[in-house]
């Protein structure tokens, strides 16, 4: 894993695998995932549903099913400590407190019977101990530091009230009440329209030089991670595929997953009749496969890759990529 | 779509504090007939006292009088005046209907929460409830009242457990839904304990169907409460419920037909009342159901 930076990240995950146990047995959801994000850093996971950037997500801050969930392998260490040997009790006060989250579907993200005030103050009155006085005065500034007009008079509304974009802003105050230290933020923008998507990580990537936050963005969108990412990790079933400095990616992706993703994105300057697509589909998490999981869709596969399942390779600076053919093929350029 | 249904279901909720749902209300035609004869029913049992007479007082010249004159309602076997007797009736009979709607929703709505939230608890709970649920209510009531004694107090806690697994399922079936909601997992992420998320999250977004369900237990209550004093395990006599006092009239059916027909009257009155009410409740809160005035 290329380190962020040379001082200890905020966040390092390592070797993380998850897997939920499913009627046909256990299924591997996230294979030996490592990330590390720094003070202050914007780091990227992008890839397809299914891919696993979620489950990653969500077992930072433990929010699966302890019943069905099993996570025998890997490390995530936060300020030194490591978070799968946290009490519930110390989970909380980090859950809110030091990492918040924001999901993709502002409508369903807030309780229909609470006002905004009540929504905000919770995460305030959970952690700081405000009064609820105190905690109103405070989601009426949260509002106005979303930039949403008319905040003292919004703020005591109930969410029905709001349009989507309004709602995910109230969705980022409640985030940032408590001034975390990270936010994840799982696929913000993709239930809003194109618009509003642009306000929102406007909005974010502000916020995230006012407070000093370190940013973890999850998505299926290109556009997004280019805007707002300034390192990339691209996932594949499970497994981490790519990781680069964004404008690396973008200049020349090294695995053939992401020239795929990369090519799926339309042209302003390129007439085409049907956007390149990758053929066939994500495999099923309980599928076998063998060598690379993206060999049965690889347009350059080789007879090696459906026999041995590749690591990850460096693959220039702070770049890595698990594609043996192509990670050689760069260094005979280099050396050329 | 059923997630659509949902939220706007949470969304009528919210609404109800911003007086929408209660302007709803105000115009929805068998909500507010069934309003105005519970409000009638309790005035008329509070203002009891005014008639000036003891309703347990005997006047043995003037027994099986017919309802005429000094006597509305007549007298019963022992002179009692049954005007008097069916107003303090319906204290005891609304008193007896009122906590046995409270004491099931609010236990209800405790098992049927916890079983939500509480997965490996859901089985065992719902198992008892099942089983509660298994014997028809009346007939469960019968037990538990003539295990406890014939008195007011064991009437309540009978027909409450007779009552309870029926407001617990509801309960659970609502809180099961909403957990599942995105707000959820949200509250989790803020650092939100169990217990504030059952309390705070799931209960707030059931009260709709919990309401609708706790007032349709207040009618079954004062019907099941008559067929218990009917039967002879309801509040004991001399006081006047009006089970009991179709109870003890029963033997004089032929003879002294207005004893069990004006408390019989009331009770029906009140079960009609409530359903009223209750109907009322679910239209409005319950945006599946689209009735606009």
């Amino acid at each position: 894993m290329a380190a962020a930076d040379n001082t200890t990240p905020l966040l390092a995950v390592d070797d993380l695998t998850v897997r939920f146990r499913t009627d046909e047995g256990w299924m591997t959801a996230v294979d030996r995932v490592s990330l590390a994000v720094g003070e202050g850093e914007a780091l990227g996971i992008v890839g397809e549903s299914g891919s696993g950037k979620s489950v990653t997500a969500l077992s930072i801050l433990r929010l699966h099913a302890a019943a069905t969930t099993r996570m025998p392998t890997g490390r995530i260490m936060y300020g030194g400590r490591d978070m799968l040997g946290l009490s519930t009790r110390e989970m909380r006060t980090i859950r809110g407190g030091e990492i918040a989250m924001i999901f993709q579907d502002p409508m369903s993200s807030l309780n229909p019977v609470l006002t905004i005030a009540d929504q905000i103050g919770e995460s305030l009155r959970l952690h700081q101990g405000l009064d609820q006085a105190t905690a109103r005065r405070r989601a009426v500034e949260l509002l106005e530091l979303v930039r949403i007009p008319d905040a003292a008079r919004r703020v005591d509304e109930y969410p029905h009230r709001l349009s989507g974009g309004m709602r995910q802003r109230v969705m980022i105050a409640i985030a940032i009440a408590c001034r975390p230290k990270l936010l994840i933020a799982d696929e913000p923008t993709t239930a809003l329209d194109v618009t509003i998507q642009a306000q929102i990580l406007d909005l974010l990537r502000d916020l995230q030089t006012e407070l000093g936050m370190s940013v973890i963005l999850i998505t299926h969108d290109m556009g997004v991670i280019a805007e707002f990412a300034r390192r990339v990790m691209v996932m594949y079933a499970g497994r981490v595929v790519e990781t680069s400095p964004v404008s690396a990616l973008f200049r020349r992706p090294v695995h053939p997953y992401t020239d795929g993703l990369l090519a799926a994105i339309p042209k302003l300057d390129v007439d085409v009749r049907r956007l390149p697509a990758i053929p066939g589909s994500i495999p099923d998490p309980t599928a076998v496969i063998p060598g690379c999981r993206y060999s049965p869709r690889c347009p350059i596969v080789e007879e090696t890759c459906r026999r041995e399942a590749p690591e990850l390779l460096a693959a220039g600076p702070e770049r890595e990529a698990r594609c043996p053919p192509r990670v050689a093929a760069l260094a005979v350029e280099r050396v050329a | 779509m059923g997630e659509a249904v949902l939220l706007a279901s949470g969304e009528a909720i919210a609404a109800r504090r911003r007086f929408r749902v209660l302007r709803k209300l105000l115009h929805h035609r068998s909500f507010m007939i069934g309003f105005i004869v519970v409000a009638v029913m309790v005035v008329a049992a509070l203002a009891a006292p005014l008639t000036g007479i003891d309703p347990d007082g005997m006047r043995f010249r003037a027994r099986f009088r017919p309802p005429q004159g000094a006597f509305l309602f007549g007298t019963d076997q022992f002179g009692r005046d049954l005007l008097t007797r069916t107003l303090y009736g319906a204290q005891l009979s609304l008193w007896i209907g009122l906590s046995v709607a409270v004491l099931s929703g609010v236990f209800g709505a405790a098992i049927g929460v916890l079983s939500a939230q509480y997965r490996q608890l859901d089985s065992p709970l719902m198992r008892v409830m099942d089983a509660l649920m298994a014997a028809p209510a009346i007939l469960l009531a019968i037990g538990l009242g003539a295990a406890l004694g014939p008195q007011t107090h064991s009437v309540i806690i009978a027909l409450a457990v007779a009552y309870i697994p029926r407001t617990a399922r509801i309960v659970r079936s609502s809180a099961l839904v909403t957990r599942e909601l995105e707000f959820i997992e949200a509250a989790q992420v803020s650092g939100a304990s169990s217990v504030r998320i059952m309390f705070r999250h799931l209960l707030p977004n059931a009260a709709g169907p919990l309401l609708v369900q706790s007032t349709f237990v207040f009618a079954y209550a004062i019907l099941a409460e008559a067929a218990l004093s009917f039967l002879g395990i309801g509040p004991p006599p001399p006081a006047p419920s009006w089970g009991n006092i179709i109870a003890e009239g029963r033997s004089y059916a032929v003879q002294a037909w207005w004893i069990m027909l004006f408390p019989g009257f009331a009770i029906s009155l009140a079960a009609l009342g409530m359903n009223l009410l209750g109907d009322g409740l679910r239209d409005v809160l319950d945006p599946r159901l689209k009735v606009e005035s």
